[in-house]
């Protein structure tokens, strides 16, 4: 892997301040998700302990660790997504544009609209190509004529890549499509609703390399257009791809015996895998462990 | 050496021996087909019932068909305006008052306990209940008919009227299409749930949009299934009050009146009816049985709709 | 945390992720409305048990307790002998079971075990069709063939109604209850102790008898349990099978016929077309009503934690 170029940015000190983490300078864009001391709970058990990071705009970030390190709990808390489970509490402060989007004010659905989610496991609905794409556009109002609703489809399978693909065939169903393809038409299904952010819960984990490729060029294009979070297993995805990367673990809590994800080093992509400050981090990196 | 020969040598005579047996495993055989039989005993039961009952009716069947639909309750089985019509009209509004009552409130029960109850202490009471209701015996919501809808409610429900007992009835199936109706939900993939609320669906949007289309092939399952349950139940009528000896009036299927007039006649309690009147007079049975020839048309094709539809949509989504 | 601070980038703020308040009010009617039909589930089982008991109440205050345990049962006579309608019912129930038992149990490990697919696609929805014959018409199949062609030829019982040809007729009708709670009993059992067992050398006939079925004994349990129950409180095969008509002297021997609980409240509502009768004969419908409801809830009470057991496991 890239850990070969040993002269990548300055090496932070290992006891530095995660909040200072967060502040990683050289950021591009504005802040997005401010995340500070988020905790979530499932009940009793501690899924995620006091997380700090900041999301920047048009950049990708990838969270990468070992399974049950909380990774994908955490990407489903900045859309709310959590709450669909009923026994899943979240504590810390998340706020998204500076909105804390935990208030208990804010409705999660708008919250959604404007926050868009790509599955691990393609879910194309059981309808046609056409109907997957308009269905947001449809529940959020966004479209008044057909002929809206038929550009922002148009519009949303370009920019996916998928209309070459499907354009005679809009009226088909999704189902009939390919993994890779379902997979696209899934993103393609979340950015017509015109959203602010992407998260991905590892999109390729159910794909083919060859669709793989395809998915991360996509990102690299609609990366300027949206900002995007992206949860993944594989460390060389992560690092192909994103800008940033926070790597989590899952520690043991020695007070309740169990595991508990942890955030244990965001930094620029470079940093962490070519030089991290965390030898657990580094040990990950090198496939020592995970 | 020799003695580890020996051993080796009786081994291999056990091996065969016990491979012989093996092929002709006749305990084993014997197990197979007294299972098998045990099953096809059911299925005889099952086929001899209907040949033993087509056989009883066919003189009527084959007869006069069109006047024994048509035909009303007589006294006598010889009476050529012999007929079920009354009973048909009866089981029909049956079926509309199990329509219009257990399956919206069933469906909207289902939905609310799968999609929007919290998994508390007040949801199992109430997941708990249905279940106990789905087993209280037909004969107490007869009870509860009864008393609630002839006695309390008479002013109402006009008594002993096809009003009580189509209620009756509704609340009879309506654990049966909630349950249903429940495992149909159960069955929606997580994955179509999360990609509505990922685009911004609402929770009721995701429900109808998604939950509903893909839900609705177990939904009209059950329904299916409770219907042919309402329509063959006898006992709850019984108590409700279903008249017996002579029903004055035939009304039509379309006399909306006769829903709460004090008196009503249904499929399964003209079966009742007749075989009760087949002691004095045994040319009842052969009528009794033409009814249960039409009463089992209507039950035997929903159950077998039912039972293809849920075995054709297990098949397609595997 | 200012509803009004606008943010540089996108103005995005607190108030614009509010909920549309028609729309909020739209799902919140919703919700109420499709909880309300949940509750209608709890008011039924409000109304049954009030209904019942309210009823049961006047005829065991009222009732002389020396007429509820005598001779038969003649309500509009004041002999409320409960004792004709119990062991009536505890014969039917027997007699069904004994018939059910064996045939739904074979039926099912036949269908879980040895069945290849196609066989079972054929054979199970039989099964599920003899599940939805209503019971008027297995009342009509014990009355006119079982009890001339069973009762009478192996039995040497009457040609006309009797416990015993009721009971076969109740047995016939749970035996798909029984195979079908029995299936899903032993389909719950994982494969994988099916195979450690065959891995072992046990043939299947073993495998079967000393591995599945002692895994799926909970659902076993529970598809007796709640066959019992329902034969119990099935209806109108012993009423019309039964051999008795409104009235019945003492009997235990299943040859003749009597009044099982649920053909004597049948009888009594059938006997005039009015139900109130002399007396306490409309109220002690509602007494017999409350005892076989009680039991039947019990039963079923004890089946469902035997499912739920089952469900634990795997």
């Amino acid at each position: 892997m890239e850990q070969a170029e040993p002269e990548a940015s300055p090496r932070l000190g290992l006891d530095i301040d995660r909040k200072m983490q967060a502040a990683v300078p050289n950021s591009t864009g504005d802040t997005v998700f401010e995340v500070e001391d988020l905790n979530v709970y499932y009940g009793d058990f501690r899924a995620v302990q006091e997380a700090t990071f900041t999301v920047y705009e048009h950049e990708i970030t990838a969270m990468i660790g070992p399974s049950g390190c909380g990774k994908t709990t955490v990407l489903r808390c900045f859309n709310r997504m959590n709450d669909l489970i009923p026994i899943a509490r979240v504590e810390g402060r998340l706020d998204f544009r500076e909105v804390p989007i935990y208030d208990p004010r804010v409705d999660p659905v708008e919250v959604r609209r404007r926050i868009g989610m790509v599955f691990q496991k393609p879910n194309p609905f059981p309808k046609s190509i056409y109907d997957n794409i308009a269905f947001g556009p449809r529940v959020c109002g966004m479209a008044k004529k057909k002929s809206e609703l038929d550009g922002i489809v148009e519009q949303s399978l370009n920019r996916a890549a998928l209309w070459d693909e499907v354009k005679d065939r809009l009226k088909d169903s999704a189902l009939g499509l390919s993994g890779g393809q379902q997979q696209r038409l899934c993103i393609a299904r979340a950015i017509a609703v015109d959203p602010d952010v992407l998260l991905m819960d590892e999109p390729c984990s159910a794909l083919d390399p060859i669709a793989t490729a395809r998915i991360e060029d996509l990102m690299q294009e609609i990366k300027n257009d949206y900002t995007i979070v992206i949860v993944t297993h594989n460390m060389q995805q992560a690092a192909r791809i994103s800008n940033r990367t926070a790597f989590f673990t899952a520690q043991l809590d020695s007070t309740t015996d169990q595991r508990c994800g942890l955030l244990v080093e965001y930094d620029r992509t470079e940093t962490i895998f070519s030089n991290p400050s965390d030898e657990r981090t580094e040990n990950y990196v090198t496939g020592r462990f995970g | 050496m020799a003695k580890a020969r020996l051993i080796g040598d009786r081994t291999n005579k056990m091996m065969v021996q016990a491979m012989e047996r093996r092929a002709t495993d006749v305990r084993g055989r014997v197990f197979q087909i007294t299972l098998l039989v045990t099953l096809l005993i059911s299925l005889f039961i099952l086929g001899v019932l209907i040949v033993d009952v087509v056989v009883d009716a066919w003189g009527v069947l084959t007869g006069r068909p069109s006047g024994f639909l048509t035909g009303t309750m007589r006294s006598l089985s010889g009476d050529p305006k012999l007929g079920v019509q009354q009973a048909l009209v009866g089981t029909f509004w049956i079926a509309v008052f199990v329509a219009v009552l257990a399956f919206p409130i069933g469906i909207g029960a289902a939905i609310w306990l799968e999609e929007y109850a919290l998994k508390n202490r007040f949801t199992r009471f109430i997941e708990l209940n249905i279940r106990n209701l789905a087993g209280v015996p037909s004969i107490v919501y007869g009870l509860l008919g009864l008393f609630l809808f002839v006695k309390s409610l008479g002013g109402l429900t006009g008594g002993k009227s096809i009003a009580s007992a189509g209620i009756t009835l509704a609340i009879l199936v309506l654990p049966i299409v909630i349950i249903t109706t429940q495992e149909a939900i159960r069955a929606v993939p997580q994955g179509l749930k999360e990609g509505a609320y990922g685009v911004g669906a609402t929770k009721w949007t995701m429900i109808r949009s998604q939950v509903l289309p893909y839900a609705a092939p177990g939904i009209f399952t059950g329904t299916l299934l409770s219907m042919s349950r309402g329509i063959g139940e006898a006992a709850p009528l019984l108590l409700v009050g279903a008249v017996s000896g002579r029903l004055g009036s035939n009304p039509g299927f379309f006399d909306f009146s006769a829903i709460n007039a004090e008196a009503f006649m249904a499929m399964p309690v003209i079966i009742v009816e007749w075989v009760q009147n087949s002691g004095r007079d045994p040319g009842f049975a052969e009528a009794a049985a033409a009814a249960i020839v039409v009463l089992l048309v209507f039950v035997i094709l929903m159950n077998a709709a039912a039972i293809f539809l849920r075995n054709h949509f297990e098949k397609k989504r595997g | 945390m200012s509803d009004t601070r606008v943010n540089p980038a996108g103005g995005l703020t607190v108030q614009s992720l509010k909920a549309n308040p028609r729309q909020a009010r739209k799902e919140r009617l919703i919700r109420d409305c499709l909880g309300g039909t949940a509750l209608v589930s709890v008011l039924i089982s409000g109304l049954i048990i009030w209904s019942l008991f309210s009823e049961a109440w006047t005829f065991m205050v009222e009732v002389d307790w020396g007429s509820v345990w005598d001779i038969g049962w003649f309500p509009r006579r004041g002999i409320y002998d409960i004792k004709t309608l119990i062991v009536a019912s505890l014969i039917v129930t027997g007699i069904a079971m004994i018939v059910a038992g064996p045939l739904g149990l074979g039926a099912a490990i036949y269908l879980s075990e040895y069945a290849r697919p196609g066989v079972r696609r054929t054979l199970k929805p039989i099964l599920e069709i003899l599940a939805g014959i209503p019971s008027v018409v297995l009342g009509f199949f014990a009355l006119e063939w079982i009890a001339p062609n069973v009762v009478k030829t192996l039995f040497g019982g009457p040609a006309a109604g009797s416990l015993l040809a009721a009971g076969i007729g109740v047995g016939v009708l749970v035996v798909p209850l029984v195979a079908s709670i029995s299936e899903d009993a032993m389909k719950a059992v994982p494969m994988s102790l099916r195979e450690a067992s065959s891995g072992l050398g046990a043939r299947k006939i073993t495998t079967t008898i000393r591995v599945v079925l002692p895994a799926a004994v909970s659902g076993l349990m529970a598809a007796f349990i709640v066959a019992v129950s329902r034969a119990l409180g099935e209806t109108m095969v012993v009423f019309m099978a039964g051999g008795a008509a409104q009235t019945a002297v003492y009997t235990h021997d299943p040859l003749e016929g009597s009044l099982p609980l649920t053909a004597g409240m049948t009888s009594l509502a059938r006997g005039t077309d009015s139900v109130v009768g002399e007396g306490l004969t409309f109220q002690s419908l509602f007494f017999v009503g409350l005892m076989l409801f009680v039991v039947t809830f019990a039963l079923n009470v004890v089946a469902d934690r035997f499912v739920h057991r089952v469900r634990e496991q795997y």
